[in-house]
């Protein structure tokens, strides 16, 4: 048994990598590797340029392939609505495989080009089930696991088994003619017609939009019933080498114990490599271009790895996707997050494209066809028969357990949605001629179910959901209100079960939640990311990204938004509009969007976002301050410690980096400068010399006063400390913290306008000079009322001035003030730093 | 358990009950056990210590909205017929049982289940949720993830999405409008152990 599931996967290995991607094409392999000797031995000249069709014709077929599927499904697309709106996406695509496949028959009247199950299980298959598996909604995935299973294992179980038997019995009885199918065969073909695929599933349903249960009941059972048939036709496929009369009991029960074993380990192999990504995506701080890579090799390797101990990959992939996907999330740079999220869907949406259309080319074939009337209408019969029977004989067990019954309409849907696609047919090709003589029947047998699931089944799906009036998807904005009562519920429930004392479905979430939150968070999350994960919180700055992006909009559809900065009504209209909320939003920023749920469509609104953010706010109108002090602690302590930084206009041409941000050696610059600033006023304080830096008169006098007054140095180290950690984190990095107060950090920006009044001894304040000076930066408001920047109160807060850098809280929101230069700086600006104590 | 007949004798008004809250007799058996083991003194009734005193409880961030739900305002017991009726707000809405205009509204109706869970905001009873409250129940379920300034702004933004009269606070009818989209059957509803 186990043999022969290694000759399976040798059948497998063999076909990937001796066959080329594409029948027929296997000569010139040996060109292709050796493209130093491709030059004519005969040659008489320099050739200018040559024909070099055989080196390059395997990728370049491959690559025209795909390009022809994304313009197939781009036709498809925006062919006429009438047409689009009653044929689903994957019938189409089908249809337009016929075309193309007739064209290619009548050009090489045979049919070159068909899908390998090679190319299918190894290229095509696994990216969709990831993309699907990646992207499953957890908690309604797992709160219904208990039904998928039970689909999955038992309707697979039940549907093979009772479409193998009565293809079998009606055989005896001789509908079929004379056949060369035996017991062992039909229940091998049973077992691979059984499986309802998510492909198919997928297409059919996304545009029908059921409620969110119906559609993850079909569509989980469609992901892991795969990883049963799998086993089931490996256990059969086995069976039937060993033939007939060699399976005594013990054969079948180690069958049975092969199948546990393969869907059981696939799966734990899944989760495994789902904690090694997570682990992986824990330490990629530094290599954040290439995290978002890490999910889909790993993704990839647990496929690989599990096929490779025969174990079922398509369970272990899935399971990888689904258990990794929070805490990858939440590890990851929001960017990467974004772009796994769009490469993901563009190479499952691809190759669900390329799928469909080579199964509508394959079916343009002589070959294959093999017509028996009785065996492709009663397969079809039986096949839909049994699922009827299979869904409705295990709802009815299953709502005896569960809360919320599942409704008559919604099994009706459920067992019309049993779509079967690409993986029955994989399975069919990979059948041995040598061991079952049927072979080519069974291929078109399962083509023709395939169609007919798809293109009948598929069109018809629509209005059957419209005619039941089968609950649709409540299509409702996101709501706080909603989600804080959700949460509210949760508790409730959790609370009266308690009271109740029974352990009940709440009480196992619970359970895991807090074990999660106690164990499992704590190793596969970075420490930053589990501190910003709480999902009410995630909402709600995601409303209020939401408003940003409105507020941004609308401020462009005036003209422009300079008037944030400059204008003083407008300033006021924005804070009663949108309230301290807004405000909010600005250092929120880098706020891990994991727990979004999943479609792309929000991506694209929080990375504009975070593009806008600069040139538009600096949180100037921030909430009340707690004291008053703390703004002008801040405006002291940029004057004396303002650094210009270089930017490094990189991202352009860079490959790894972004980020504008400055370097560790700037971070360091910083630091020391700090730090020395720190010493020489220390030294001074103590010796009452003049220290070689020009620091104004008063803070040399408040530091005589101060500092020896138990300010203890280990302060200052720790601030020091924070420089470094502050400024070494990217800005656009997750975990920066959720402070309002932290958007400052780091951001090391020296404003020339503060410069001359350095060395000036009579302070006045900086933005006064600035009006004159006509500089772009306006005054707040605030700041101007606040003019008192005398001496006695500069005395008071001179121990503040330890660091530009470090996030305390006293670097409060004026920073802004200054940060607004930032902009004003000419592009492109290397110059050294200006050191600001000279 | 003991006869069916007998234990169900012990409980006063039980037909009573039984219509009330639509719990079958097995319901109400097993729950009067449960109630027997959390009236560890056998006094009838139940005090908020005794509520206390269940374990699993402890870890509930909103414990003490609910256990004090269960105590009319100025009770300091509850006994067990009671104890039933607000259990009964979480029973399953049952869609065969035939509806009778003039029967009073089910305790587990729609409307019922959202007023206990208005209750637990609205601790003044003043049939609002005001800022206040919110920001409360708010600190209690989200406890130290977020800062006291970011429960502030769920708070008003919270407060803005429902309130539709604009006094700031949350009435029972614009939270049950704000909630109309949310399948309250499902979230508020724990299928009983008969």
């Amino acid at each position: 048994m186990s043999n022969s599931t290694y000759l399976c996967l040798r059948a497998v290995f063999l076909v990937c990598f001796i066959h080329p991607l594409i029948q027929g094409l296997s000569a010139d392999a040996n060109v292709v590797q050796s493209p130093r000797h491709r030059l004519e031995p005969n040659l008489t000249g320099l050739p200018i340029v040559t024909f070099e069709w055989h080196h390059v014709q395997t990728p370049y077929l491959v690559i025209i392939w795909v390009f022809v599927a994304a313009l197939a499904k781009l036709s498809v697309i925006e062919l006429n609505h009438h047409v689009t709106s009653v044929i689903p996406e994957s019938g189409m695509l089908i249809i337009v495989g016929f075309i193309l496949g007739g064209m290619v028959w009548g050009a090489d009247k045979a049919q070159t080009f068909k899908l390998l199950p090679a190319t299918f299980f190894f290229y095509l298959l696994p990216q969709i089930i990831l993309d699907a598996s990646y992207f499953m909604p957890n908690k309604l995935f797992f709160s219904n696991l208990g039904a998928i299973l039970i689909y999955a294992i038992f309707g697979t179980c039940w549907n093979a088994a009772a479409v193998g038997l009565s293809l079998w019995g009606c055989y005896e009885a001789g509908v079929m003619g004379n056949l060369d199918i035996g017991l062992l065969q039909f229940l091998l073909f049973g077992s691979l017609i059984a499986a309802v695929d998510p492909v198919a599933v997928i297409a059919v349903f996304e545009e029908v939009h059921v409620n969110e249960v119906l559609f993850i009941l079909v569509f989980g059972e469609s992901l892991l019933n795969d990883g049963v048939t799998v086993v089931l036709y490996n256990v059969f496929d086995a069976f039937v080498a060993l033939g007939g009369p060699r399976i005594d009991a013990t054969e079948i029960f180690k069958g049975i114990f092969s199948f546990v074993v393969v869907a059981f380990g696939g799966s734990f192999l899944g989760v495994a490599f789902a904690i090694l990504l997570s682990l992986l995506t824990r330490c990629t701080k530094h290599i954040q271009i290439i995290e978002a890579g890490f999910v889909f090799v790993v993704g990839y390797l647990a496929y690989l790895t599990a096929d490779m101990l025969s174990l079922s990959a398509i369970l272990s992939i899935t399971f990888c996707g689904v258990c990794c996907q929070k805490y990858v999330n939440a590890n990851m740079d929001e960017k990467s997050v974004t772009t796994v999220r769009h490469a993901m869907k563009v190479l499952a949406n691809g190759s669900e494209t390329m799928i469909f259309l080579f199964l509508g080319i394959t079916a343009v074939d002589t070959e294959i066809w093999v017509w028996n009337t009785g065996f492709i209408l009663l397969t079809l019969l039986f096949m839909i028969v049994y699922r009827i029977i299979g869904v409705f004989l295990f709802t009815w067990l299953l709502n005896k357990f569960r809360l919320v019954p599942i409704e008559v309409i919604d099994q009706v849907v459920m067992s019309y949605g049993g779509l079967r696609g690409a993986v029955a047919y994989g399975l069919a090709a990979m059948l041995d001629k040598d061991k079952i003589p049927e072979k080519n029947l069974m291929i078109s047998t399962t083509l023709i179910v395939v169609y007919f699931t798809v293109i009948i089944q598929g069109i018809t799906m629509k209005p059957l959901v419209q005619w039941l009036k089968v609950k649709r998807a409540a299509h409702s904005d996101l709501k706080l209100v909603e989600k804080l009562n959700n949460r509210a519920f949760d508790h409730i429930l959790a609370a009266v079960e308690d009271i109740c004392g029974r352990i009940g479905d709440n009480w196992w979430t619970r359970g895991w939640n807090r074990f999660e939150e106690k164990y499992i968070c704590r190793i596969l999350m970075k420490p930053k990311a589990r501190k910003n994960k709480d999902y009410l919180f995630n909402v709600f700055h995601k409303l209020n990204l939401e408003d940003a992006m409105n507020y941004v909009s609308e401020g462009e559809r005036q003209g422009s938004l300079a008037f944030i900065r400059s204008d003083e009504a407008a300033n006021i209209d924005f804070k009663k509009q949108y309230g301290s909320e807004f405000a909010d939003v600005m250092p929120d920023i880098m706020v891990d969007m994991s727990n979004y749920e999943f479609g792309i469509e929000n991506v694209s609104v929080t990375s504009i976002v975070k593009d806008t953010i600069p040139s538009i706010s600096r949180n100037i109108h921030g909430q009340d301050r707690k004291n008053a002090v703390d703004d002008i602690n801040a405006h002291h302590v940029l004057q004396q410690h303002l650094y210009r930084s270089r930017k490094h206009h990189r991202h352009k041409y860079s490959r790894s980096h972004f980020g504008i941000n400055q370097s560790e050696d700037e971070v360091q610059e910083i630091f020391q400068r700090t730090m020395r600033s720190r010493l020489e006023s220390f030294k001074s304080a103590k010796t009452g010399v003049n220290p070689a830096k020009k620091i104004t008169k008063h803070h040399k006098k408040e530091l005589t006063h101060q500092i020896p007054n138990g300010h203890p140095e280990g302060k200052d180290h720790l601030y020091g400390d924070e420089v470094d950690s502050a400024v070494g984190s990217e800005t656009g990095a997750v975990n920066s913290t959720f402070m309002r107060d932290t958007y400052t950090s780091g951001a090391g920006i020296e404003n020339p306008a503060f410069m001359p009044d350095m060395d000036s001894p009579i302070h006045s304040p900086p933005w006064l000079m600035e009006t004159e000076m006509d500089m772009a930066v306006a005054p707040s408001q605030r700041a101007q009322r606040r003019l008192p920047w005398t001496p006695n109160r500069l005395r008071r807060l001179a121990p503040m001035r330890i660091s530009t850098c470090s996030t305390d809280s006293f670097l409060m929101a004026d920073v802004s003030l200054t940060l607004e230069e930032h902009e004003e700086q000419p592009q492109g600006d290397n110059e050294d730093i200006r050191p600001v104590f000279e | 358990m003991g006869s069916t007949s007998s234990t169900l004798l012990k409980i006063p008004n039980v037909e009573e009950l039984v219509q009330e809250t639509g719990f079958s007799p097995a319901h109400i058996i097993r729950l009067y056990d449960r109630f027997k083991v959390l009236d560890k003194e056998g006094r009838g009734h139940l005090c908020p210590q005794d509520f206390g005193a269940i374990k699993e409880l402890a870890m509930n961030p909103i414990r003490d909205r609910i256990i004090s739900a269960f105590f009319s305002p100025g009770k300091e017991t509850v006994d067990f017929n009671t104890f039933v009726r607000i259990l009964a707000h979480f029973r399953p809405v049952d869609k065969d049982r035939p509806k009778d205009p003039n029967s009073p509204e089910p305790i587990n109706s729609r409307s019922n289940k959202l007023k206990f869970a208005f209750q637990l905001y609205d601790q003044d009873k003043d049939g609002k949720i005001s800022r206040d409250e919110l920001l409360k129940v708010l600190r209690d379920m989200l406890g130290m993830q977020v800062t006291e300034e970011q429960l502030e702004s769920i708070a008003d933004r919270t407060i803005q999405e429902a309130d539709l009269d604009r006094d700031d606070a949350i009435s029972f009818e614009e939270f049950r409008k704000s909630l109309e989209k949310v399948n309250i059957d499902h979230k508020m509803s724990i299928r009983f152990l008969r």
